[in-house]
C-alpha cells in the first residue's frame, strides 16, 4: 500500500479515516490539532462524507463522538491533555455506559509545557477510569494503534484511549497504510439499561467495567506491542511508549548491553514484566509523563530496586530526550560543545498589526489611573500580553477563567475587575461564566478579543465568528452595555473613553474589541490571489 | 549512512520548507526519514528548531541527542549558534548572514560571526544571492543549497525535490529556486 511521510498527528488521522470512522469531533489544542485538520483537508473523507467540522469544546466534541458510537458508527474524538479535563464528566461515565460503534479518545499530552499550562499525563485519566490505554512509540505504531483502538473498543464495548505526546504528534516519518474498512452501517443501541445512568443501572454497569478488567489485562499480555526486546546486560529498562526510541537510540549508538521491555498498551502486562524482570536487579522505568508505574511496581515486586523520575535518575519533570536515557544508564555519549553565553532566550510574541496588542496598549493607559490594576485573562494568542512590552494580564489558568475569576474577585470588592478573553475561548467555556456574571448583577467588564479565529492553535474556525453580540445579548447582558471596537492605533482615544465608561458602569459590561487576525488575513489574501 | 540535521531559525521565517524539501529528497534516496518540528506557541516569532534525521536504517529518535548533529542549518546566525551543543565535534554550521533581530539585547553582530568562526562554518548572504535570482522569497532555497553537499545525498534529487516542493506554483517559481539552489550549492563549494 501507499508509503507517506506523515506527522504523529496526521497518522492518527489517517488511521481514523482508514478505520472507517463516520466522524471526528474535536476542539483545537496543540498539539492534537493537525489530527482534525488532516481530516478535513483528506479528500478521500470528503468523499466518504466523514463529519469533520471544530466543536464549541472538548465536552461537546466528547459526548458527540459518544452520541455517534450509540447510533453504532466508529468516531474519533481528539484533543490535547488539558481538553480531556473539560471532557472528564462524559469521559469518566463514557467508561460506565461502555460504547457501541468503535470509539477511539486520541489525547496528546504536551511534556516540557511547550504550548501548555501543565503537563499532566493522561494515562492516568485511563487507570481513573478504568479504559485501555494504547502508547505508541513510533509514527507506524500510531497509524497501526488508532486502527486497533477500534477493533479492541468494539471487541470490549469500551472507548479506547490513544495516547500521544508532543514530540510524536510534532515528527514525521514514513508511514504505510492498510486496507480501509468501511463505515459501519447505522445501528443504535438497544439496551437502555447501559446508556441510563440512573444509579440503580450505573452500579450494574460499573460492575461489569471492572469485571471487563481481567480481559483488558489478558488482551495487553498478549498484545504484540508490549514486548520484550532484549534481555541482555545487567539493567533492565521498562520503555513506555516513546522512550522506547529514546531507549532503543542508546542501544544503537553505542552498543550497549541491557534489556528492553517495550511497554505501549495498558493496563501493565504483570505476567510479562515479571517474567522481564526476573533476569535483572535493578530496572530503569522509563515514563514519558508522570511516574505513575514507577510507582506501583515496587508494591507487585518487591525484591526488585526500580529507578526512574521518582528516584532522582531520571529528572523528576518535563520530556524524556536521548541523552537523559543514556545519562541513567550511565552511558557517555562523549564531549558535546559548550552553550554560547551570548546566545539569549527568543521567545514568542504578538505579531505585527495584532488587534490584541492596540488592546494591550488602551488597557494599559487606561488601568495607569486606577490603584487596583488587575486584568484576568485567559488561553490564547493574547496570553503573551503578559510579555513585554505590555505587562497587561495578572491571570491565565483555564479556559473560560478569565471571566468567572473577574466575577469572583468582584464579589470580593475588586474594581476594575477587567477579563479579557478571545472569541474562541468565550464560546469554549466563556459563555456559562457570564451568566453567572448577569445573574449576579456583578460590577465586571469584560473585553471579548475578537479575531474571528482560533489564532494559537494556527487559525482555525471559532464557534462563535459573527455572533458574539448576539450570545451576549441572549444571555441577558444589557444591550447598552455592549460595545464592539475596533482596536487600531486611530481609534485609540476613542476606545480608551469607551472602555473607561463601561468599567465605571456598576453592571456586566461586554466589549467587543474586534480585528482580524494578521495571520488569517494574509492567508485569505494569498487564497484569493489563486 | 545516517546524517542528523538540525533545522534552526525564527518562528515564521519557513525553516519547514527547508526540512520538507531534504525529506523529499532523502525519501527519493530510499533512505529512512524523521524529522521533528515545533508548532503552537513558538511559532510566533519565536526560536524554532526542527531535528532531521536520515539514514540507510532504522531511525529510533525523533530527537537528535546531543553532540550529534552533523550539521545545524540556520535562516539566521544568532538560531546557529544557539544549537551548537547537539553538533558534533566535526560538525558544520551553514547559516545565512542577515540577523533577524526582533528582540532588545540582540547580540552584537561581531561577537555573534566571531563565535561561529570557532567551528566549521559557512555563512551565506542567502537573501542576496536570492534577489539576484528574482525574489527574497529564495532565500531559504539558497541556503538549502548551500547546505547539500553536507547531506549526503546527490544533488540532482535535490532539484527534483524542489520541482516536486514548488510544483503548484508554477514553472517560473521552480526554476526560480533551482537557480537559487544551485547559487547556494556554488557558494558553499566555493568556500
Amino acid at each position: 500500500m501507499d508509503k507517506e511521510l506523515l506527522l504523529g498527528a496526521e497518522a492518527v488521522g489517517l488511521a481514523a479515516i482508514d478505520a472507517g470512522i463516520s466522524g471526528v469531533y474535536a476542539y483545537p489544542g496543540t498539539p492534537s490539532t493537525e489530527i482534525t485538520e488532516y481530516i478535513q483537508h483528506s479528500p478521500i473523507a470528503r468523499e466518504k462524507n466523514i463529519r469533520s467540522n471544530w466543536t464549541a469544546n472538548e465536552k461537546t466534541a466528547y459526548e458527540a463522538a459518544l452520541g455517534m458510537s450509540y447510533a453504532g458508527k466508529r468516531a474519533l474524538v481528539c484533543m490535547k491533555h488539558v481538553g480531556l479535563n473539560v471532557a472528564a464528566d462524559a469521559f469518566m461515565n463514557s467508561a460506565i455506559t461502555g460504547c457501541n460503534g468503535g470509539m477511539v479518545i486520541l489525547v496528546a499530552d504536551d511534556p516540557s509545557m511547550h504550548s501548555s499550562q501543565n503537563e499532566q499525563d493522561t494515562r492516568m485519566y485511563g487507570k481513573f477510569a478504568y479504559l485501555p490505554v494504547l502508547e505508541p512509540s513510533n509514527q507506524q505504531e500510531i497509524y497501526n494503534l488508532v486502527r486497533f483502538g477500534f477493533n479492541m473498543s468494539e471487541q470490549t464495548e469500551l472507548p479506547v484511549l490513544v495516547r500521544i505526546t508532543t514530540r510524536l504528534s510534532h515528527s514525521r516519518a514514513i508511514v504505510v497504510r492498510n486496507n480501509e474498512k468501511t463505515q459501519n452501517i447505522l445501528n443504535p443501541a438497544q439496551k437502555k439499561s447501559d446508556w441510563i445512568l440512573l444509579p440503580a443501572n450505573a452500579r450494574k454497569n460499573y460492575a461489569q467495567l471492572l469485571s471487563k478488567q481481567d480481559i483488558l489485562l489478558e488482551l495487553s499480555e498478549s498484545s504484540s506491542v508490549n514486548s520484550i526486546v532484549d534481555t541482555s546486560g545487567d539493567i533492565g529498562v521498562i520503555a513506555c511508549g516513546i522512550a522506547y526510541n529514546y531507549a532503543m537510540e542508546i542501544k544503537q549508538m553505542k552498543s550497549k548491553e541491557f534489556g528492553v521491555l517495550k511497554i505501549s498498551q495498558y493496563p501493565l502486562p504483570l505476567k510479562k514484566i515479571k517474567s522481564f524482570i526476573d533476569s535483572y536487579s535493578t530496572i530503569l522505568v522509563a515514563e514519558e509523563g508522570y511516574p505513575i508505574y514507577e510507582e506501583l511496581l515496587p508494591a507487585y515486586f518487591p525484591g526488585t530496586t526500580f529507578k526512574g523520575r521518582l528516584t532522582g535518575d531520571l529528572p523528576r519533570m518535563g520530556e524524556l530526550n536521548p541523552q537523559i536515557i543514556a545519562h541513567a544508564l550511565a552511558v557517555d555519549l562523549g564531549e558535546k560543545n559548550t552553550a554560547s553565553e551570548i546566545v539569549i532566550p527568543r521567545p514568542p510574541s504578538l505579531c505585527k498589526g495584532c488587534g490584541h496588542r492596540d488592546l494591550f496598549t488602551e488597557l494599559n493607559s487606561i488601568l495607569k489611573d486606577y490603584t487596583q490594576q488587575h486584568v484576568f485573562s485567559d488561553i490564547g494568542c493574547y496570553t503573551l500580553g503578559a510579555l513585554p512590552p505590555f505587562d497587561t494580564i495578572s491571570t491565565c489558568v483555564d479556559m473560560g477563567a478569565s471571566v468567572t475569576m473577574a466575577k469572583g474577585a468582584a464579589d470580593a470588592g475588586l474594581h476594575p475587575a477587567i477579563a479579557v478573553i478571545g472569541d474562541s475561548t468565550f464560546t469554549h467555556s466563556g459563555m456559562t461564566g457570564l451568566l453567572d456574571a448577569v445573574n449576579d448583577k456583578n460590577h465586571i467588564t469584560i473585553i471579548i478579543s475578537d479575531n474571528s479565529t482560533t489564532a494559537m492553535t494556527g487559525g482555525q474556525d471559532s464557534a462563535g465568528t459573527g455572533k458574539i453580540a448576539e450570545i451576549c445579548k441572549g444571555i441577558g447582558v444589557d444591550e447598552n452595555h455592549i460595545k464592539t471596537l475596533i482596536p487600531h492605533k486611530k481609534h485609540f482615544e476613542h476606545n480608551c473613553a469607551i472602555i473607561k465608561e463601561e468599567i465605571e458602569y456598576k453592571g456586566v459590561s461586554v466589549i467587543i474589541s474586534q480585528r482580524e487576525c494578521v495571520q488569517t488575513a494574509v492567508r485569505k489574501k494569498k487564497q484569493q490571489k489563486k | 549512512m545516517n546524517k542528523n540535521c538540525i533545522i534552526a531559525g525564527v518562528g515564521g521565517q519557513g525553516i519547514l520548507t527547508i526540512a520538507a524539501i531534504i525529506d523529499i529528497a532523502a525519501i527519493k534516496h530510499n533512505l529512512f526519514v524523521k524529522q521533528a518540528e515545533v508548532h503552537g506557541m513558538s511559532q510566533r516569532g519565536g526560536a524554532v528548531e526542527s531535528h532531521i534525521r536520515i539514514s540507510d536504517s532504522e531511525i529510533f529518535s525523533d530527537l537528535i541527542p546531543s553532540g550529534q548533529a552533523d550539521c545545524i542549518i540556520a535562516t539566521e546566525p544568532l538560531e546557529a549558534l544557539r544549537y551548537v551543543p547537539f553538533l558534533k565535534k566535526n560538525g558544520m554550521i551553514i547559516s545565512a548572514q542577515k540577523p533577524f533581530i526582533n528582540c532588545d539585547n540582540y547580540p552584537e553582530e561581531e561577537k555573534l560571526f566571531s563565535e561561529l568562526k570557532n567551528y566549521s562554518s559557512i555563512i551565506v548572504d542567502a537573501e542576496k544571492l536570492a534577489l539576484q535570482n528574482g525574489s527574497i522569497k529564495a532565500t531559504n532555497t539558497v541556503i538549502l543549497g548551500a547546505a547539500a553537499p553536507f547531506l549526503d545525498i546527490p544533488e540532482t534529487l535535490f532539484a527534483e525535490a524542489i520541482s516536486h516542493f514548488f510544483a503548484a506554483k508554477g514553472k517560473q517559481i521552480v526554476s526560480m529556486n533551482i537557480s537559487a539552489f544551485n547559487d547556494g550549492l556554488a557558494y558553499s563549494k566555493k568556500n
